[in-house]
């Protein structure tokens, strides 16, 4: 479906390298999920799929169309939500619709059914100008303007940051239900939890390509301990973990820090004497599963080493 | 044709919601027709005079009566010594006084001459000319008629003919000069910001990953604004009729046809300034200035462009609202036909086609 080979694009005359050879494929049916924190160059990608910008070198194709001399084609078959809201705030909910169906040549109706789970949704609000929508429900009306035309990928930028967690899942959901149609999506987030939800993930940063795996493979190949770790101190824990002699790595994580030691058979035993003889109470250990973004951070130290 | 129709159909929806946009498109060219016309003047008319009779005799009253009968003049004082000139032009009461001499009616039956002062508050230079000639005029036919009957041994008489605008009317000067300024505005500034602004919040991007073609883009952008400026004309065409008297000697569809090219320049600049601008600011500084300071200053329509400079003058010639004003003021005063106004017609065209093309080329199908 998308095949994209040796991709590089950088900006300000080759200072700033937003992609650097990139090789990605994408299967047809595919809930790709492209999974990285900002700057990584996600936006650029995308932009590159859409034919909205020209790359350096290397080629990106979509069913065999190639973004730079097929851009009319690549135009007609992919649908697109930008990562800021890019309707019109002073059109209507309906009128958004329509105005994007008939660019499309198509109507509402003729590809309701496409929609209408999202859109019904937001029915109720059809007369209320889209500038005045709650950010989850401009979401679902940009996903109902970018799938009015059923096409064959949708690409989502990351359509869920700066949406509130009810309908970060409510979007969610829809996605899965649209893969059942068949729709190729390829969508980008900064959420590590919602990677879970793909069937395949690519790990992005610095405009390299981490990995690509299903998002369990890649806790599967998660070859370390993990701990949650706190303290009465989190500072100070962080501080001392940071000169603890079996430390692999460490990072703060929620309310917990995450500990990973440099050894397989560690015991939590050195780690809580340590912590005591450091001053540390309240001290609370406790061996988790890795998340994605456990081995994001793995990956990425281990590049960056 | 169904895309078109909903482009335009949206397009209408922002101009129609936004009450700025509405604001500058129909307020401002009755506004500013209203303004050029009532405020903006260089005839003279009710100019506050005083007036000091030293001798108040039958012949005095009756130049007198001969300078207030016209409209041009309104007697607000008379005055009996020296220090109330001062005091009146100070006080800013009067523009000039007229002073009567003494024995006026006796010096002039017996010596055929007598004098009569006129001074004037210069301040403003022009309308202190203006009140002086138009003195002199009316004192000037008063004495010619008293004489009538008298040869003069040798005189020279000038008799000047206004042409095509003989009251010197200035709101039919201000009426081609206020349209090309309106159009400008309408057509270049405002589609303009209208496409800058789907740069801006991102719309376009959405635009260039759709099916649509540029050349779709960009006519269902102006297309709305074409007919917006139309209707435009005929109000200010219409403004100019009813309330300012002005006659439209020349075919009104061709005068339509001309403002119609015009609009499509405008529009094209307007394509042209989007193309290279990414937000709305940028778009309206370039518009004022680059736009719409030349079309006041340099199109002949406030100063004649005959006493600019030299280089001035080579300026005006890429101006086109130059060609706009002279061909519509040809048409609306002279009552000229086409074929008088060709020249100005197709250095407007050649303009129009030479922008139309740079913009559609400048034009980005892509973001950068």
């Amino acid at each position: 479906m998308v095949k994209i080979e040796n991709l590089s694009k950088s900006y300000e005359n080759g200072q700033i390298h937003a992609l650097k050879n990139i090789n990605l494929n994408i299967e047809r049916g595919e809930l790709f999920g492209l999974i990285g924190p900002d700057g990584a160059g996600k936006t650029s990608l995308f932009r590159i799929l859409t034919s909205l910008l020209i790359p350096d070198s290397g080629n990106a194709l979509i069913l065999n169309y190639n973004t730079i001399k097929d851009y009319k084609e690549i135009r007609k078959i992919t649908g697109y939500m930008p990562g800021r809201f890019s309707l019109y705030q002073d059109l209507s909910v309906e009128e958004n619709l329509e105005f994007f169906a008939s660019v499309f040549g198509t109507t509402i109706k003729e590809n309701y059914y496409l929609i209408e789970d999202i859109y019904k949704q937001i029915e109720p609000f059809k007369k209320r100008l889209a500038g005045k929508l709650s950010g989850g429900m401009k979401q679902k009306l940009a996903l109902s303007c970018a799938l009015i035309h059923k096409p064959e990928i949708l690409i989502l930028d990351e359509p869920t940051t700066g949406v509130d967690a009810v309908s970060r899942k409510e979007f969610w959901e829809m996605l899965l239900k649209l893969k059942k149609q068949n729709i190729t999506i390829l969508v980008s987030t900064p959420y590590m939890d919602e990677a879970i939800l793909c069937d395949r993930i690519a790990l992005i940063k610095n405009g390299e390509i981490l990995t690509v795996e299903t998002p369990q493979n890649i806790i599967n190949q998660f070859d370390k301990k993990i701990y949650n770790v706190k303290s009465q101190s989190m500072y100070k824990l962080m501080k001392d973990l940071r000169g603890f002699e079996h430390t692999h790595s460490t990072f703060l994580f929620g309310q917990f820090v995450h500990f990973i030691p440099n050894k397989i058979d560690f015991n939590t035993e050195y780690l809580e004497k340590y912590l005591l003889d450091n001053n540390h109470s309240d001290i609370f250990i406790k061996e988790i599963m890795p998340s994605i973004e456990d081995c994001f951070m793995e990956l990425d130290q281990a590049k960056s080493d | 044709m169904n895309r078109f129709r909903a482009f335009v159909k949206k397009e209408f929806y922002h101009i129609f919601r936004d009450k700025r946009t509405m604001l500058i498109l129909f307020g401002m060219p009755i506004m500013q027709i209203l303004l050029f016309g009532f405020v903006i003047t260089t005839e003279i008319k009710n100019i506050k005079i005083a007036i000091w009779d030293k001798s108040k005799d039958e012949v005095t009253q009756r130049i007198t009566n001969k300078i207030l009968g016209s409209s041009f003049f309104k007697l607000v004082k008379t005055i009996e010594n020296e220090a109330e000139i001062e005091q009146a032009f100070k006080k800013g009461e009067i523009k000039e006084v007229l002073i009567f001499e003494s024995n006026f009616s006796k010096k002039f039956n017996s010596n055929k001459s007598a004098d009569i002062q006129i001074i004037t508050d210069a301040s403003d230079p022009n309308v202190a000319n203006l009140i002086v000639n138009y003195t002199t005029a009316i004192l000037y036919s008063f004495t010619a008629f008293e004489n009538a009957n008298i040869k003069m041994p040798m005189q020279i008489i000038t008799e000047s003919t206004m042409l095509y605008n003989a009251e010197l009317k200035s709101v039919f000067m201000f009426v081609p000069g206020t349209m090309a300024m309106i159009l400008m505005l309408v057509s270049a500034m405002i589609t303009s910001i209208a496409i800058t602004r789907e740069k801006e919040l991102g719309t376009m991007e959405i635009l260039l990953v759709s099916p649509l073609k540029v050349s779709q883009i960009i006519i269902g952008k102006v297309a709305p604004y074409v007919l917006l400026s139309l209707i435009n004309v005929l109000t200010i065409i219409f403004l100019a009729v009813t309330v300012f008297e002005m006659p439209i000697v020349g075919s009104f569809m061709l005068l339509f046809a001309v403002s119609t090219l015009f609009i499509f320049m405008a529009l094209s600049l307007g394509i042209l300034i989007s193309t290279v601008t990414s937000d709305q600011q940028t778009a309206m500084m370039i518009s004022l200035i680059a736009l719409m300071l030349p079309t006041i200053l340099l199109s002949g329509f406030i100063f004649p462009i005959e006493n600019m400079p030299e280089i001035l003058q080579w300026i005006t010639k890429i101006i086109p609202p130059k060609y706009f004003i002279s061909a519509i003021k040809d048409i609306m005063l002279k009552g000229s036909d086409f074929q008088h106004i060709w020249k100005d017609v197709t250095v407007l065209a050649g303009m129009t086609v030479f922008l139309l093309l740079v913009s559609i080329k400048k034009f980005k199908i892509r973001l950068e």
